[in-house]
């Protein structure tokens, strides 16, 4: 990727193709049935299924009825049933004596640059219980990614999935006897990155529209429910969120405080857009209403859903104490004030304010931190327990586990987990071996990796957020996102030389691979398309902020994730659930 | 109504340029607030057809989508999808339009491999593969060759064969357990598939011998008391939650395992106390406000607010008192404060709120004192509404100036803003506070004769 010179990023390639695939897929596993049949759809996979076909499709194919996993068939049904379900072992016991297909579904286009793979317990299944299943999945999405889009020029990555993953890629393409050699690719380069790399981001309170918009309604598969407190009626909305949204698409990526300005600039031409209506014959008038008028009330409709949930944002957030939340996650960035931050959270777990938020600003404090003094450690946790409930103390073991939420100990410095760690591997004592493993995973090494790479921009005077200088502004110019940082800075050198200190810190599994057979052309535009996957769940604000980097860099950036998350979602995932 | 609007008004107009916050007093929000009066002034232009809204909006399909569709069989429409094709019309004709067969991702191609790859067969299908020993060619290598496998760094072929768990439920079928884990115990990876794999299946007695084996004495309890949340009945949860006291939990956790037990345990006795007080109908406070919920398994926090809302004068003798709990818990003095302000608010006992915030020294002398501040002390009595007179007594104790004037202000404590500006010697606000206040009140009577005041030296 060459960064001489601004150039106007590329187009994104059409993705499509990717849903299309999946529905003929599906349409051909549903003709391997013939007659009528009913059809059971596992609850998270309805609304992926939603993007991709619809009823009529489904009738068309013998069809008869729907049903959700758990309900059972009226009686006199048909008497074939189609289970879509994930594989799952509680399902799957559930659904009993089958015979059983592969509905190859793995990636689904929510935007012009976003594929999602709607696997939101990846996170938990692979970071916390350690179970890969879901790698072999990853591995196949690149491959299908490969052989519409590629071949890829430059794999880089970083982290332990991130390898395995890519690892299994490389098997299966040389399993296979598929020839995309020689094909004009339309990615250039592929960046994979594990959550764990970067937690941080991810447990910021988020600031820009899309970010917010998720954080407050929960935006899923791509679209969101605006209640009756956004569509000032007695009804809900379901709004498909992306770039046909006219006026979405210009928002989504704002920092919040630019967005009513915006909103407020659309009103006004929209009103002026209206009112020439009165100076015109009827010919004119024809003509408006017959051109015109549908998209205006398109603009309409689109802009006072927007102002709607900006005004619920602004009431939840002001009653949230959110700016003083906002002000202590910036003095844990920074790194001072640690004691105030400190009784903040704990004021905000004694006023039983938000289980899932309590937890994320512990975890925000610890990670910065690498870990929280264990005086402290034990007193959060125990007025945690007492506001939000004993059973927690299971929540409390996932997050050490994780890593997420850890307690310091004495003279545990990096390099004494290390030579414990290469002691242990010879060691037999597998329990002790993982302890190990988890002490390494523990260490964040935020503050020195934030330190290495600039994290925190040096402010002088206020930060423009309407005029932003670099992807802080994704954090009100408060903190660069760590993973877009890594991006960017091993993308701008074409490699890792020159980051080794930060990998170390980072606990290494990078790598940067060239496939010699494809010719390294600066001058093409598909160098400048870079897919970045994210292992693990990847925010809106990261997209935002590499959406930003690409603007500047004349280059393109396609998101596949595992699934979008934030910070709720993540607490959520280590949370034990009742019953 | 008309204080709802006021309110409101003023939040909208009270308004000074500063940079953005997510503060109720924003110069933003005003913004918002006509860019949708604007909006909404076009209404009625729009509105002439709302019927067509999702069909006009957004490119998603409400009617003819799935999850709709899904709803409506639950909901006991029995009418299969025949019965709703005018509906669905809109949507096929989508379809129309996309390659069937002929597309040229030929489907042939697609499915070439989907025997081999198959990967999800039902479980007894897994086991009953003649080429299961296939799946697991690692473990029978000589010992000598483990050494890969060991760590945590998984070959592809263990990845695609773990992510099917085939391999370890034929082991764990087949082989001895002590065996199994054995093997298991340098596989870490493995291990980690067939620990999960056992907590998804529910098979915890396996799942315990494993972790027992393994010396992992923490897991074993923690995984035991996991096991009370499927408990649904009080008394056995105490009971089990009882016998989880001895298991191998660290100390700082076995001291919480018990207090988990000693609050259930109170809970029980509170509850039988509480719901026969409650139905008899005696209690005037059970009357006035009847209990929401049950205060069984809620967390103790939310149980001492229970307490202070119904219980507050309570012996310390009586295990329903806040004082009981409070020794108990061992609940730190803030946290108390906190809990039994917010309770003793929502009552609107402002004699009580006034007793909890006052201490006696030892020469007899009182003085209010809040360990949580009385900015938040000040917040709590305004979310339940406090009328002024109550507010404005903590307003004026509130330390730093800015906060207090900022809440005096916001709650209309005039008398503090007064007292506060004069003793800033702040003529200037002073003065224009003229304006904020009723005309010929006392409080402009006030003002006056602070301005008149000859000896106060203004610093402007």
């Amino acid at each position: 990727m060459a960064f001489a010179g601004r150039r106007d990023a590329p187009e994104p390639p059409d993705f499509g193709i990717l849903k299309r695939l999946a529905r003929d897929q599906l349409v051909y596993l549903l003709e391997q049935l013939p007659g009528k049949k009913d059809l059971f759809i596992e609850a998270d996979l309805m609304s992926p299924l939603d993007r991709i076909a619809n009823v009529s499709i489904l009738k068309q194919h013998d069809v008869d009825k729907l049903y959700k996993v758990e309900t059972r068939p009226a009686p006199g049904a048909s008497d074939q049933f189609c289970f879509l379900v994930r594989p799952r072992v509680r399902t799957m016991r559930f659904i009993a004596d089958v015979t059983c297909d592969e509905w190859s579904f793995y990636l689904l286009p929510l935007d012009e640059d976003i594929i999602s793979m709607e696997l939101p317990e990846f996170f938990r299944d692979y970071f916390l219980e350690g179970d890969h299943r879901w790698i072999n999945p990853v591995a196949r999405a690149l491959q299908l990614l490969n052989s519409l889009y590629g071949p890829f020029g430059k794999t880089y990555g970083i982290g332990r999935c991130a390898k395995m993953s890519y690892e299994l890629w490389r098997d299966l393409e040389d399993e296979s006897e598929s020839e995309v050699q020689g094909r004009k690719p339309e990615i250039g380069h592929v960046f994979l990155m594990d959550r764990d790399m970067d937690y941080v981001t991810a447990l910021c309170s988020q600031v820009v529209y899309e970010g917010l918009v998720d954080d407050t309604f929960r935006i899923k598969c791509g679209s969101v429910d605006f209640g009756p407190d956004v569509t000032s009626s007695d009804k809900s909305i379901k709004v498909l969120l992306n770039s046909q949204d006219k006026v979405f698409s210009e928002i989504r990526n704002e920092h919040f405080s630019s967005v009513f300005g915006f909103l407020s600039q659309k009103s006004r031409n929209l009103q002026a857009q209206y009112d020439r209506r009165r100076g015109m014959d009827i010919k004119q008038m024809k003509d408006f209403v017959s051109q015109e008028l549908k998209g205006l009330k398109q603009e309409h409709r689109l802009l006072s859903l927007h102002i709607g949930a900006c005004e619920s944002i602004m009431k939840k957030k002001t009653k949230q104490d959110f700016q003083e939340t906002i002000k202590a996650e910036h003095s844990l960035l920074e790194g001072f004030d640690i004691r105030e931050s400190t009784s903040f959270i704990e004021e905000h777990i004694d006023r039983q304010v938000s289980p899932i938020e309590s937890l994320r600003l512990m975890c925000l404090l610890s990670i910065t931190e690498n870990g929280l003094v264990p005086k402290d450690y034990r007193s959060l946790k125990t007025q945690y327990l007492q506001s939000y409930g004993p059973e927690h103390l299971l929540t409390f073991h996932n997050l050490k586990r994780i890593g997420l939420l850890t307690e310091q100990s004495a003279g545990d410095t990096l390099t004494a987990v290390e030579s414990k760690v290469s002691k242990l591997v010879t060691d037999r004592a597998a329990g002790k071996i993982t302890d190990a493993f988890n002490s390494l995973a523990r260490k964040s090494n935020f503050r020195a990796i934030s330190k290495k790479l600039g994290l925190i921009p040096r402010l002088d005077g206020e930060y423009d957020l309407k005029m932003p200088r670099d992807m802080a502004y994704v954090f009100g110019g408060a903190y660069v996102p760590l993973s877009c940082k890594i991006i960017e800075q091993v993308l701008e050198r074409r490699g890792w030389q020159g980051l080794e200190e930060v990998v170390r810190l980072l606990n290494g599994n990078e790598f940067c691979v060239s496939d010699s057979a494809v010719e390294d052309n600066p001058a093409c535009e598909s160098q400048r398309v870079i897919l970045a996957v994210f292992l693990g769940g990847c925010t809106f604000s990261e997209i935002a902020a590499l959406r930003f980097l690409g603007k500047e860099r004349g280059c393109k950036f396609i998101f596949l994730t595992t699934a979008i998350t934030n910070s709720a979602r993540m607490m959520e995932a280590m949370i034990e659930a009742k019953g | 109504m008309s204080r709802v609007r006021a309110d409101e008004e003023e939040y909208w107009h009270s308004s000074k340029f500063r940079a953005f916050t997510f503060d109720d007093e924003d110069d933003e929000l005003s913004q918002l607030k006509e860019s949708k009066r604007t909006v909404n002034s076009l209404r009625d232009i729009v509105d002439d057809d709302d019927d067509d809204l999702e069909r006009v909006s957004w490119s998603g399909e409400p009617v003819g989508s799935i999850s709709w569709s899904i709803k409506e069989t639950a909901s006991g429409s029995t009418s299969s999808l025949d019965g709703r094709d005018s509906s669905l019309q809109k949507g096929s004709s989508s379809y129309a339009a996309l390659p069937k067969q002929g597309s040229s991702y030929s489907l042939s191609s697609l499915f070439k491999g989907r025997n081999k790859l198959s990967s999800f067969q039902s479980l007894s299908d897994a086991l009953s593969d003649t080429g299961v020993k296939s799946y697991a060619p690692e473990l029978r290598r000589p010992r000598a060759e483990y050494k890969d496998y060991s760590s945590d760094w998984s070959p592809k072929d263990t990845v695609r064969r773990m992510q099917r768990g085939k391999v370890l439920i034929f082991l764990k079928r087949t082989l001895r357990r002590e065996i199994l884990f054995r093997e298991l115990e340098v596989r870490q990876v493995a291990l980690c598939h067939l620990i999960h794999f056992l907590r998804e299946m529910g098979e915890q007695k396996f799942l315990l011998d494993l972790l027992r084996f393994l010396d992992r004495t923490e897991e074993v309890a923690l995984s035991q008391y996991r096991e009370h949340l499927n408990i649904q009945d009080v008394e056995k949860r105490r009971e089990f939650l009882k016998g989880c006291i001895g298991l191998p939990f660290s100390a700082e956790d076995t001291s919480h395992i018990q207090d988990h037990y000693t609050l259930l345990e109170r809970q029980i006795i509170i509850e039988a106390n509480d719901r026969h007080l409650e139905m008899a109908g005696q209690s005037e406070l059970f009357r006035k406000y009847p209990r929401k919920a049950s205060i069984l398994n809620m967390p103790l926090v939310t149980t001492l607010f229970y307490s202070c809302f119904y219980h507050y004068t309570e012996a310390e003798g009586m295990f329903s008192s806040p004082t009981n709990l409070k020794k108990t818990f061992k609940i730190p003095d803030k946290q108390y404060v906190l809990t039994a302000l917010a309770a003793r608010a929502k009552l609107r006992a402002w004699g009580d709120v006034d007793a909890l915030l006052t201490t006696k020294n030892w020469l007899g002398y009182t003085k209010k004192k809040a360990p949580i501040g009385f900015h938040r002390v000040v917040e709590i009595l305004q979310r339940n509404n406090a009328p002024v007179q109550v507010l404005q007594e903590y307003v004026r104790l509130v330390e730093d100036v800015d906060t207090r004037l900022n809440l005096a202000t916001k709650y209309k404590c005039h008398d503090v803003v007064i007292e506060t500006y004069r003793d800033l010697k702040d003529r200037i606000q002073l003065t224009a506070y003229k304006d904020k206040v009723e005309r010929g009140s006392a409080e402009e009577e006030k003002i006056h004769s602070i301005l008149s005041n000859m000896q106060i030296r203004w610093k402007n």
